[in-house]
């Protein structure tokens, strides 16, 4: 691919992602689909968003390897899955798993709902 | 689990990890002065060759996590780990706890969730 094609489509892949975020109250970026996560990590992220009764979309990332580069860079965080709630990056599974245990994050997710 | 069974686990998975575990330890052992830290390579449980250290848990309790959210903490460690994460790490479960937290804890990690089959490349 041409440098120059890259870069339009990494700025494309930014964009998706912004537009993900901010349309999204609730968006997680996993390896696979909600219906088939693909690692143990999203699956547990998925888990805990449906025990909640959240309204939430995904991003499979394995479908396109830029969005899944330039996600760790847009959230400075490094590995996949990825929360957001509100437009505001909250963590990964283990970070989702530890609010979800102390009943914070039912309580963020109802805040959405008012 | 008694200071010294800890201590004896320490070492043994010491004495069998690889180079990117040993470089993980003594990373988080000189930043955080942790009072308690595991670093446990589970590379094994993921669709990845035998031998590789690409899937790891971290388990520390430091002071340094004091007054800290969870978010913060986890950004904390990540950060320590910037270079393995860049060159082959591509997972990375954290458990950041302060003392008062272990303690109430009792110790008690909850187990990394299994594979589902990842990306396979």
């Amino acid at each position: 691919m041409a440098p120059g094609d890259e870069a339009a489509e990494r700025s494309a892949a930014i964009e998706t992602i912004k537009s993900l975020v901010g349309n999204n109250k609730v968006m997680l970026f996993m390896k696979g689909s909600k219906l088939f996560p693909q690692c143990g990590f999203s699956n547990t992220a998925v888990s805990i968003l449906r025990a909640c009764d959240a309204e939430f979309e995904t991003f499979d990332v394995l479908s396109d390897y830029l969005v899944r580069e330039e996600i760790k860079n847009y959230s400075s965080w490094p590995t996949i899955p990825q929360c957001y709630v509100n437009g505001e990056f909250v963590g990964g599974s283990d970070i989702l798993l530890e609010m979800f245990e102390s009943g914070e994050l039912e309580k963020t997710l109802a805040e959405l709902k008012k | 689990m008694s200071n010294s069974a800890t201590s004896a686990k320490r070492d043994h998975s010491a004495q069998l990890g690889g180079p990117i575990q040993s470089c993980i330890e003594r990373k988080l052992q000189a930043a955080l002065v942790p009072a308690h830290l595991q670093v446990i390579n589970e590379s094994h449980s993921h669709n990845v060759p035998k031998g590789s250290e690409t899937h790891f848990k971290v388990v520390a309790v430091s002071s340094m996590f004091e007054g800290k959210a969870l978010l913060a903490r986890h950004r904390l460690v990540n950060g320590l780990l910037s270079e393995e994460l860049e060159a082959g790490v591509h997972a990375l479960s954290i458990v950041a706890k302060t003392a008062s937290e272990w303690e109430k804890a009792e110790g008690v990690v909850p187990p990394s969730p299994a594979c589902r089959g990842g990306s396979q490349k």
